[in-house]
């Protein structure tokens, strides 16, 4: 076994760091070491996007990086959406608008949509599904995820104009 | 799935990781964006005992245009290229490309150098770097070296990297103008690999006929196909219907794919065939712009 490394990583706001085997993937570092399960495994093979995470403003699939690259970064899970106690516009979409039935993907859609409004506040509905093309979801059809997140937009776009 | 265990190297400099190759010699792997690799790594179909992680060193991610040539850093993500002003501007075929590679998530992380390096002929950029007649720079303890593409790709998973060499830029001929190019995939669904791609980039004279041509062929042999037949019967003439049409069925009598879930031998070489014919009229229009 390879030695342990230390890897420190600032998540949600907080400084936390965890003694690692350097094989250690990323989601298990999240959710076995750092205790945050919101963040998936779902395929476990770089196909389906349920472990989608924010890596220094990136989404990407915490299951195709190791613990020990991430070392030194800044990391959103989806614990870290809800500020002061208030959900996040996309949160409020995902419920206003039915995004989920059995909720596996969410946390992954939710990442991935997170990322694609940072970028772009004001997505068009095809950029709102080249957005989320990385994450599957197998109970929605997508329509009340596009729909989720295009209210987000909304929202967002309406609390700036205030 | 946990992958073998292994050692991790994290060398700030390009001097340093290849010591660091050069001592761990085969069992030694480098980890560029880790989105082909990883997923190796997990099946256990790569076990490297040693990955020097090269994404920290600096000067490894440009784009830029300089003495005739685009230069793309090897480390340049793929998301960084769909970005990218130039890019866009200039280069339709590498968006093309890199907008059909996986999904956003993992265009985020891969790497233009990773997805040449890895020598899967199921990867984009090799076809469309084969069209562009790009060359590759390895870095090693000697210094730089150029390879041409056409010298690139040796056989599946095999390229003309040595082992203590990295490899740390692309560089593309800037085409001259009345030049388009493009990259034309079939895919089950984003993320999969290609059935099968066509990569076309011509420069046309000013009567119109095809000066220069480079056609690239993804996922139809053991190495990205370059379509030399299709090539050398466009050169000089018009891409008219009749044209076209002929290198098209060119095109696919070079193609070599093998069966798989994608599909049967008959049914690639007929969507070679197809696709050829709609990127070459598609080059033509973009050329005439």
């Amino acid at each position: 076994m390879a030695k342990k490394q230390t890897v420190q990583v600032k998540v949600n706001g907080r400084e936390r760091e965890a003694n690692v085997e350097p094989r250690t993937l990323l989601v298990h570092f999240i959710r076995d070491h750092l205790g945050l399960t919101g963040t998936h495994v779902g395929c476990d093979t770089s196909n389906c996007g349920a472990c989608t995470v924010i890596l220094d403003g990136k989404n990407i699939k915490s299951c195709t990086m190791f613990a020990v690259q991430a070392d030194g970064g800044e990391l959103l899970t989806v614990e870290g959406l809800i500020q002061g106690g208030q959900w996040h516009p996309l949160q409020d979409g995902f419920k206003q608008e039915h995004g989920l039935q059995c909720g596996f993907c969410t946390p992954g859609m939710l990442m991935s949509s997170y990322a694609l409004l940072q970028r772009n506040p004001q997505p068009t509905e095809e950029e709102i599904r080249w957005g989320i093309s990385g994450n599957l979801c197998r109970c929605t059809g997508y329509q009340n995820i596009v729909k989720a997140v295009q209210f987000a937009a909304g929202k967002v776009a309406a609390g700036a104009a205030k | 799935m946990i992958p073998a265990s292994f050692e991790y190297l994290r060398p700030k400099t390009l001097p340093e990781a290849i010591g660091m190759l050069q001592q761990y010699g085969e069992d030694a792997k480098i980890l560029s964006g880790g989105q082909s690799l990883i997923p190796m790594m997990k099946l256990r179909l790569a076990r490297p005992g040693y990955l020097v992680d090269i994404n920290r060193i600096t000067g490894l991610a440009h784009i830029k245009e300089e003495g005739g040539y685009l230069k793309i850093g090897g480390l340049t993500r793929e998301a960084e290229l769909e970005a990218s002003p130039l890019v866009r501007a200039k280069y339709q075929i590498i968006i093309d490309t890199a907008h059909v590679i996986a999904d956003p998530q993992v265009r985020n992380l891969a790497t233009v150098g990773g997805n040449l390096a890895h020598g899967d002929p199921a990867n984009d950029h090799p076809a469309t770097m084969v069209a562009l007649g790009a060359q590759v720079v390895a870095t090693g303890a000697k210094g730089e070296r150029v390879i041409p593409i056409e010298e690139f790709f040796l056989t599946l998973f095999s390229t003309a990297l040595q082992h203590d060499e990295i490899l740390t830029e692309i560089r593309i001929p800037i085409p001259p103008p009345r030049s388009g190019g493009v990259y034309l995939k079939l895919e089950r669904k984003v993320g999969d690999f290609a059935t099968a791609a066509v990569a076309v980039q011509i420069t046309l004279d000013d009567k119109g006929a095809c000066q220069k041509v480079g056609i690239g062929l993804t996922n139809v042999g053991p190495t990205p196909v370059k379509a030399r037949k299709a090539e050398d019967f466009l050169r000089g003439k018009k891409l008219d219907e009749a044209n076209i049409a002929q290198a098209a069925q060119l095109a696919a009598d070079e193609a070599d794919p093998s069966a798989d879930l994608r599909g049967p031998v008959e049914y690639k070489k007929g969507l070679v065939k197809e696709l050829a014919k709609r990127a070459l009229t598609r080059a033509l229009q973009r050329a005439g712009k």
